[in-house]
């Protein structure tokens, strides 16, 4: 029998406001606990929410990025549960009337792209975090509420990712929109992004779905590739079994890279969603989402078309250069000062990311967008060569010094005097008559035994196709 | 004597410096010690600070610096309207200790124009009732007969103006917590529309409903009140920017040409004494050159249903926040989470409240939101509706506020849904959202005060107010003898 996963996806990208959602609290990360909080986000009594509205600008773009549709009228509603962490014992959230609806993100597979469905994007604000003392016999919890507030937008994706690794670039693919728009840090790491998994499994070319099984506590992209391939085999090995697969909610645990039930259906929460009477609906005019629409930059996607387009750079390059926007800005700006656009390609791809861990930060890189287009252009003149400008680039890299400045200060410039290159070549055939000898008995490495022999003798400052001709003149002759 | 008069004469004394701030606040502080042991309408009064606050405002007086005509009258306000660093009780166990770090916007309007703060009146318990019973501080007294209640839930606040111990209070009204009680207490009290006064500060009970309003011992003294507290606030985003067009000056009290509606179904079920004082009110306004025609709304029999449906599902939630975690009652031996919530909750709040958070909950559950919450919400639309209708032909609409004069302590309390019932007249101005205000007009052959109910427009306090002020020229001043 064939099997098909079909598994959607939740996603909570906090976004990268200055202050909470529905207060000014600031929502900076790692404060000492409970500093940054006052009565609206304590939950004191008779205080209330006012909408922060750079959080539903910033929806909205997020929105627009996915090319879901603006509502015109949207509300928010109370979930109502209890935890030490929820101070209202409620999470003001938004149940049936979603600021976005109905968007969707293509991601790349074996043969192409494939259209996901993204069935809404809502606004919600975050909840606080419970500590739990770890010191035996000391059994309180601690509460810290500085997160409580910070506001989210949830991403729900349509039941269309077929495996883990589709899932997997559907993360990416989110991240790369939400960092590109500039709403959300997305940091796995430091919760700034969140995902939870629903996975089931059908007989292939069924209509209808098997029971669906959430998955939470997910805290990498990797591990939520895992535990969908795990969960993906743990379901077709009960239905081959002839168990059932009862709907419910399982835990990723990393180390055992294994999921173990939570909580089943029955266990579930009843949340009671009802309109919040306190926040007034979102009604929004079409020139507001307008406005807020001409602000979006350039997607992933269109850069990178464009940059096949306009560059003409392989598909490849064009997406390792487009996945962050600050190195898609690096090239475009190295081009734009004259390099040519491949050979700028190649240099960042090989020597610029093999020097920097993280891309975003290259504005703080020493090395400019102008100095490798001067360093590319003293290539191309000859000045000196590539293999040269590697060591230039390291030097600029470490010190932030411009290329001419490195190339006079270290006396790197290229040897294009005949003379001296010849004087060099003939000390080098003196001291190595076998190379000659085999040479002229038809070795032909032994002649690029000899040229690199004579970059040595140059200290790679040899012009390689002086050297080249040079040689191969003495010899034959 | 002193707390015979209005905030109107007492502004004037204080204007003309016949009286000092020091010796208005001493009166009413004598009054309360004399009075509150046996109506019970303060929960907490601080002489100590008003009296150090009375004397800063004599000072800015005799500096020329006053911050309004008003400065220095005391005034009493509701426990589930905030004040910073006095006791917000909400008449509640959960909240006996609850010290709030700000101010309600309507406070913090109050004290900008120069208003003290006299006491915080008792309440029912979350303003949950009808009779001010359900306080966690015991039963707030009718002045007018102690074996009485005061209506509710701001009895306290009624109580302290209908006896002397405060020139007016706030207080706060869902479903009639602020006509009721006015009208069982012989004083005048307004709702304004939703929106009018900021609810920042005010103890959530059911958000949509509430309202923040005033008592007084007349029209102009509500006037200046509510004219002090209204205005937009950006705390609240349910809070109106509106011009207030209702200070006393604006009230001409003419009513020639106004069009008044006289609503059938707000006669049945009314005492055959309130309904004909009531009548004769509205003959006269007749006289006095008003238009009266008959209108019908006819949802009214509905607004009991949908009332308790939405006030208590939107409770059942903004209760929940009173968890024992951050603030609040946190009784002995609590072992683990589940017993900090449920021994908090069970011992903090009483049985009104805890049956209001059960229906409210019930409500709002899954499969039974659309049979019932939902359902509501639909009976809601209909009955603003209805108002809707009223006002293209009408600009004002007369009703009783009560069905009865005051009740006797103890005679309701066991019957909660007979209790829910006698709010009928009131309740419906709340789900409609409009304006509302009840003038005393008369008493009953036991002696109990009878008040009379005037509705407007949205934003139309002007309309009803004015009104109120022909109506109360026509009255004779009801006080009680204690
Ligand atoms: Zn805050």
């Amino acid at each position: 029998m064939e099997y098909e996963p079909v598994i959607g996806l939740e996603v909570h990208v906090q976004l990268n406001t200055e202050s909470k959602i529905f207060c000014g609290c600031s929502t900076k990360f790692g404060s000492d606990s409970n500093t940054q909080t006052c009565p609206v986000c304590l939950g004191l009594p008779g205080v209330l929410p006012v909408l922060n509205e750079e959080v539903l600008k910033k929806g909205i773009l997020a929105g627009l990025a996915i090319n879901a549709k603006i509502a015109s009228y949207s509300k928010f509603d109370r979930k109502n549960y209890f935890y030490p962490d929820l101070p209202k014992a409620y999470q003001i959230s938004q149940y049936d009337k979603p600021i976005c609806e109905d968007g969707y993100i293509e991601i790349p597979v074996k043969n192409g792209l494939k259209k996901i469905g993204i069935k809404r994007l809502h606004l919600e604000e975050d909840a606080g975090k419970s500590i739990h003392s770890e010191t035996p016999g000391n059994n309180f919890s601690f509460v810290d509420l500085n997160r409580t507030g910070v506001p989210l937008a949830e991403i729900v994706s349509e039941p269309e990712l077929g495996s883990g690794d589709e899932a997997y670039e559907y993360l990416q693919k989110i991240k790369t929109i939400m960092k590109y728009i500039d709403v959300s840090d997305v940091n796995m790491e430091e919760g700034s992004l969140r995902c939870d998994v629903n996975v089931s499994v059908r007989e292939k070319g069924a209509v209808k779905f098997g029971e669906k099984v959430e998955i939470k506590n997910l805290n990498s992209f990797k591990s939520v590739r895992a535990s969908i391939n795990y969960e993906i085999e743990r379901q077709i090995r009960m239905i081959e079994s002839g168990e059932k697969i009862v709907q419910e909610t399982r835990l990723w645990d990393a180390d055992s890279n294994e999921t173990y039930s939570m909580r089943s259906k029955e266990d579930a929460h009843d949340y009671r969603y009802f309109p919040d009477p306190d926040l007034a609906p979102i009604i929004l005019a079409p020139e507001y989402i307008e406005e807020i629409k001409k602000t979006l930059p350039e997607l992933p996607d269109a850069k990178l078309r464009r940059f096949v387009d306009e560059y003409s750079l392989p598909e490849y390059d064009s997406s390792v250069l487009t996945s962050v926007k600050q190195l898609a800005d690096y090239f475009e700006e190295t081009v734009k000062l004259g390099a040519n656009p491949k050979k700028a390609s190649n240099w960042i791809m090989s020597e610029l990311l093999a020097r920097i861990t993280n891309p975003e930060e290259i504005k703080s890189f020493h090395a400019s967008p102008g100095m490798l287009a001067k360093l590319l252009a003293l290539i191309e003149d000859g000045t000196i060569s590539g293999k040269i400008a590697k060591t230039v680039f390291e030097e600029m890299t470490a010190t932030g010094k411009g290329p001419e400045q490195i190339i006079d200060e270290k006396g790197l410039k290229q040897v294009s005097d005949t003379g001296e290159i010849d004087s060099m070549i003939d000390a080098v055939l003196k001291n190595n008559q076998k190379s000659v000898d085999d040479f002229k008995n038809g070795k032909e490495n032994a002649f690029k035994f000899l040229v690199g022999q004579v970059m040595k003798e140059s200290k790679g400052k040899a012009n390689p196709i002086l050297v080249n001709d040079l040689l191969l003149k003495k010899i034959s002759g | 004597m002193i707390t015979d008069k209005t905030i109107s004469s007492l502004s004037e004394m204080l204007e003309k410096k016949e009286i000092s701030s020091r010796e208005i606040c001493q009166a009413y502080l004598k009054r309360i010690s004399d009075l509150n042991g046996r109506l019970n309408a303060y929960i907490t009064v601080d002489p100590g600070m008003l009296m150090v606050e009375a004397g800063i405002s004599d000072e800015r007086r005799s500096s020329g610096k006053q911050l309004s005509r008003y400065d220095g009258i005391p005034i009493a306000v509701k426990d589930n309207i905030s004040t910073k660093g006095v006791k917000t009780t909400c008449a509640s166990r959960i909240l006996s200790n609850f010290v709030p770090p700000y101010d309600a916007h309507s406070y913090e309007q109050m004290k900008s124009r120069g208003f003290l703060l006299l006491g915080k009146t008792n309440m029912d318990e979350f303003a949950m009732g009808s009779t001010t019973e359900t306080s966690y501080f015991g039963p707030s007294k009718n002045p007018f007969n102690t074996d009485r209640v005061p209506g509710g839930s701001s009895g306290g606040s009624a109580v302290a103006v209908s006896s002397g111990m405060a020139p007016g209070a706030l207080g706060s009204d869902t479903g009639g917590s602020i006509r009721q009680p006015a009208a069982f207490c012989g004083v005048v009290g307004i709702k304004p529309t939703y929106g009018r006064v900021s609810r920042y500060g005010l103890v959530a009970y059911a958000s949509s409903l509430d309202q923040i309003g005033a008592f007084a011992t007349t029209v102009g003294d509500a006037a200046v009140l509510l004219s002090t507290i209204s205005g937009h606030d950006v705390r609240d985003t349910t809070s109106i920017d509106r011009e207030v067009d209702f200070r006393p000056g604006d009230l001409s009290g003419d009513v020639s040409g106004v069009r008044i509606g006289v609503p059938e179904e707000y006669f049945e079920g009314v005492s055959e004494e309130i309904a004909a004082v009531i009548k004769n009110k509205i003959s006269l306004l007749e006289k006095s050159g008003a238009v009266v025609e008959k209108i019908s709304l006819k949802y009214t029999e509905y607004a009991i249903p949908v009332y308790y449906l939405i006030a208590t599902a939107e409770a059942s939630s903004n209760l929940a926040r009173y968890d024992g975690v951050r603030y609040g009652l946190r009784p002995e031996g609590i072992n683990n989470l589940s017993d900090l919530y449920l021994k908090s909750r069970s011992e903090g709040f009483g049985r009104e409240v805890k049956r209001r958070i059960i229906l409210g909950t019930f409500s709002l559950s899954s499969g039974y939101y659309d049979a019932y919450y939902m359902k509501a919400l639909k009976g809601r639309t209909l009955i603003i509706r209805d108002f809707q209708d009223a006002f293209s032909k009408v600009d004002a609409i007369i009703s009783p506020v009560t069905t009865t004069t005051a009740f006797k302590i103890g005679e309701m309390i066991s019957d909660p849904l007979q209790m829910y019932m006698s709010d009928i007249l009131t309740i419906s101005t709340n789900l409609a959202g409009i304006p509302g205000i009840s003038v005393p007009v008369g008493v009953d052959g036991k002696g109990m005060p009878i008040g009379l109910q005037i509705m407007g427009d949205h934003f139309r306090e002007k309309t009803i107010l004015s009104l109120a002020a022909n109506v109360e020229k026509t009255c004779e001043k009801i006080k009680p003898e204690i």
